[in-house]
């Protein structure tokens, strides 16, 4: 079986005027399907750079990049969209939903680009099947105005599921949520990961990187560390042991 | 196909989600094409009326007018000084092929009486081919005949105006009616026609043989005109050139005193007027779908530069330039298409009600109507491209960015 990702000396450099701007300087890295990883790095550390590569969104300057079998480091911008489009599931941070769209027409979008046509019966279909995954299909009919940071956010992980892709790809996806939805987006993932799908996960909060089963952390373009994760935090826990906190606040 | 429906389904809602921008934008649009439609129907409703007037003059007909512009040091336009003789009229009739009737023509107005009443009026002075060449139909009674032509008969076919004036609820054939106080029997009637090219009432009219008109009315020796009527509308030129020919060697050294003109050509004069009129309104009209295609283009780089976020996600999960491209142009072509449809609708609606109000004949022809939504879609293709190539070209991490 193909890796999901094989990275070999991937390198990014910008020029900013006179001056050449190395954001990543040559990774390394490895991910086997069934895999939940997760990157970490402070700011300015090329792990955005290095999540835009990996989302073909961005091409790198050099070194390979085997997306499930497939060299994707030199495709055109047409080829990287029907990348995007058939291979990878996007989670951003600011969750970016169709804005006055209704949560199953979003969740549908990635099926409006595929080249094989699908019946609009059978988009909806699915979509509600995407949408019920993430235990929101009796809020398909609402839009992103009218749902809660963790629900748009569950919606944004039913459309990145949509065309079932090889590699599910996160960018801060707790970053604009309360520890307690953050927890609910996370028992997601690892359930999500659980069922198969392998997850690539860009955090700088070690505490949601502790739901994740491997750590690559990144500095200055490179990988220093590289290891597993121990003593892993279980979503499901953690929410109990969270609740009954709450309501021992409440006793006081 | 499906992709197409479900791209327009797209486009509508965006445009529904500005209704005010939406509407405002398409005005231009509207009010374009409105224009070009409402200035198509009427000069449409001209020309075809002006059309109808020279059809009326009669079949293939070619006229000999008396007079030139210079006409020995004198200037002049047609039906100047008579200079045309009966001669001249039998010449044509025995010398030039293709010609099928010739009436040679005497003009005039005198006061009539009849029936106690007296009424001023044309009286012609024509060939008994008259009706033939002009086809002029006779309501009653017939037409005179070569033998009146021959004895200076006096006879007389009068126009529905006449009747109208000296014979009201009669019927006049049989009669007798007093021209410079000859008396005429009255023989026919003829069809109204009603007016002609010039506004002139052409049922007006006291028709009676040429010989008798020079000989007993009017005493004159040359003819005003020469109706002639060629065989076919083919040889209507050629015709024209003979008799010229045939009518400027008769006049061996003498400078040509006559101009013949064919209906074609009265038909090009009349209409020219509103040729021109409908080329200036189409000028006026293109520019205002100009102008209504800058205001789309100038709305569709609002719309890009707002949905940039809308563009980067849509990106993101696999859409190609191409397919943003598409995008946007079925919507500026929707945004156009619409405004086109509502502008015909407007344009046929306002020249219908011109119609009504002034009574000018308005006719919106089916091919502008698609010539007009046609370059009301074109307009939005033009106007959509450079923002939706625009759109296309966006770098999908940029996009996703922008707040």
């Amino acid at each position: 079986m193909n890796p999901v990702i094989h990275l070999d000396n991937i390198q990014k450099t910008y020029r900013s005027g006179e001056v050449d701007v190395r954001a990543v300087r040559g990774v390394d890295l490895t991910v086997q399907p069934g895999e939940f990883v997760s990157i970490m790095g402070a700011s300015g550390s090329g792990k955005s750079t290095l999540m835009n590569m990996l989302g073909c969104l961005d091409r790198p300057t050099g070194g390979t990049y085997r997306l499930d079998g497939v060299d994707v480091s030199r495709l055109n911008r047409d080829q990287l969209a029907d990348i995007r489009n058939l291979k990878i599931g996007f989670v951003f941070q600011g969750f970016n939903l169709l804005a006055r769209t209704a949560a199953v027409e979003n969740v549908e979008l990635p099926m409006l680009y595929q080249h094989a046509k699908i019946s609009s019966r059978e988009r909806r279909e699915r979509a509600l099947q995407s949408l019920e995954i993430v235990g929101l299909a009796q809020r398909a009919d609402h839009f992103p105005s009218q749902l809660s940071g963790g629900q748009q956010q569950r919606v944004a992980i039913a459309r990145s599921l949509i065309n079932r892709p090889a590699l599910l790809l996160a960018d801060e996806p707790t970053g604009n949520l309360d520890t307690q939805t953050s927890i609910e987006i996370m028992g997601i993932f690892q359930k999500l990961n659980e069922q198969g799908i392998t997850i690539l996960m860009v955090t700088h909060e070690l505490d949601i990187a502790q739901y994740t089963k491997r750590m690559v952390v990144l500095r200055d373009g490179l990988i220093v560390s590289d290891t597993a994760v121990v003593n892993r935090s279980n979503a499901e826990k953690e929410l109990a042991k969270l609740k009954s906190e709450q309501q021992a606040v409440q006793l006081h | 196909m499906t992709r197409i429906f479900a791209t327009l389904r797209l486009a509508l809602r965006a445009l529904r989600r500005n209704k005010l921008r939406t509407v405002l934008t398409m005005l231009g649009i509207i009010i374009g094409v409105g224009s070009v439609i409402t200035a198509v129907s009427i000069t449409t409703g001209a020309t075809k009326q002006v059309e109808d007037r020279v059809a009326s003059l009669g079949q293939n007909v070619v006229t000999v007018f008396s007079g030139n512009f210079t006409s020995g040091g004198v200037r002049g336009g047609w039906g100047g000084a008579p200079t045309l003789t009966i001669e001249d009229a039998d010449a044509i009739r025995n010398q030039t092929t293709d010609v099928v009737a010739v009436s040679p023509e005497v003009r005039d107005r005198s006061q009539i009486l009849a029936n106690g009443q007296n009424w001023n009026t044309q009286v012609l002075g024509e060939g008994p081919d008259y009706p033939q060449i002009r086809s002029w139909k006779i309501q009653d009674g017939a037409m005179f005949t070569e033998q009146d032509v021959r004895s200076l008969g006096k006879v007389a076919v009068i126009g529905k105006t006449v009747v109208d004036q000296l014979y009201p609820g009669e019927d006049p054939v049989g009669e007798t009616l007093r021209i410079r106080d000859i008396p005429f029997k009255v023989v026919g009637v003829l069809e109204s026609k009603g007016f002609n090219l010039f506004g002139q009432d052409q049922d007006d009219v006291v028709i009676i043989p040429y010989t008798s008109h020079m000989r007993r009315v009017s005493k004159r020796t040359a003819l005003n005109s020469i109706l002639v009527q060629a065989s076919s509308t083919e040889r209507i030129t050629k015709v024209q050139e003979e008799i010229t020919n045939l009518l400027t060697d008769r006049r061996k050294n003498r400078e040509p005193d006559f101009t013949v003109r064919t209906q074609l050509e009265l038909a090009q004069m009349a209409t020219s007027t509103s040729k021109i009129m409908s080329v200036l309104l189409g000028a006026i009209a293109s520019v205002s779908l100009i102008v209504g295609g800058i205001g789309i283009m100038n709305i569709m780089l609002v719309s890009v530069t707002e949905r940039t976020r809308e563009i980067g996600i849509r990106m993101a999960v696999g859409a190609r330039g191409h397919d943003i491209l598409v995008q946007f142009l079925i919507e500026a072509v929707t945004l156009s298409a619409i405004g086109g449809l509502i502008g015909i609708g407007l344009g046929f609606g306002a020249s219908r009600i011109i119609a009504h109000a002034t009574g000018w004949p308005t006719f919106t022809p089916l091919w502008w109507v698609l010539v007009a939504s046609f370059s009301s879609a074109l307009v939005g293709v033009f106007s959509g491209f450079y923002p939706a190539w625009k759109a296309s070209k966006l770098d999908p991490i940029e996009a996703l960015r922008y707040e």
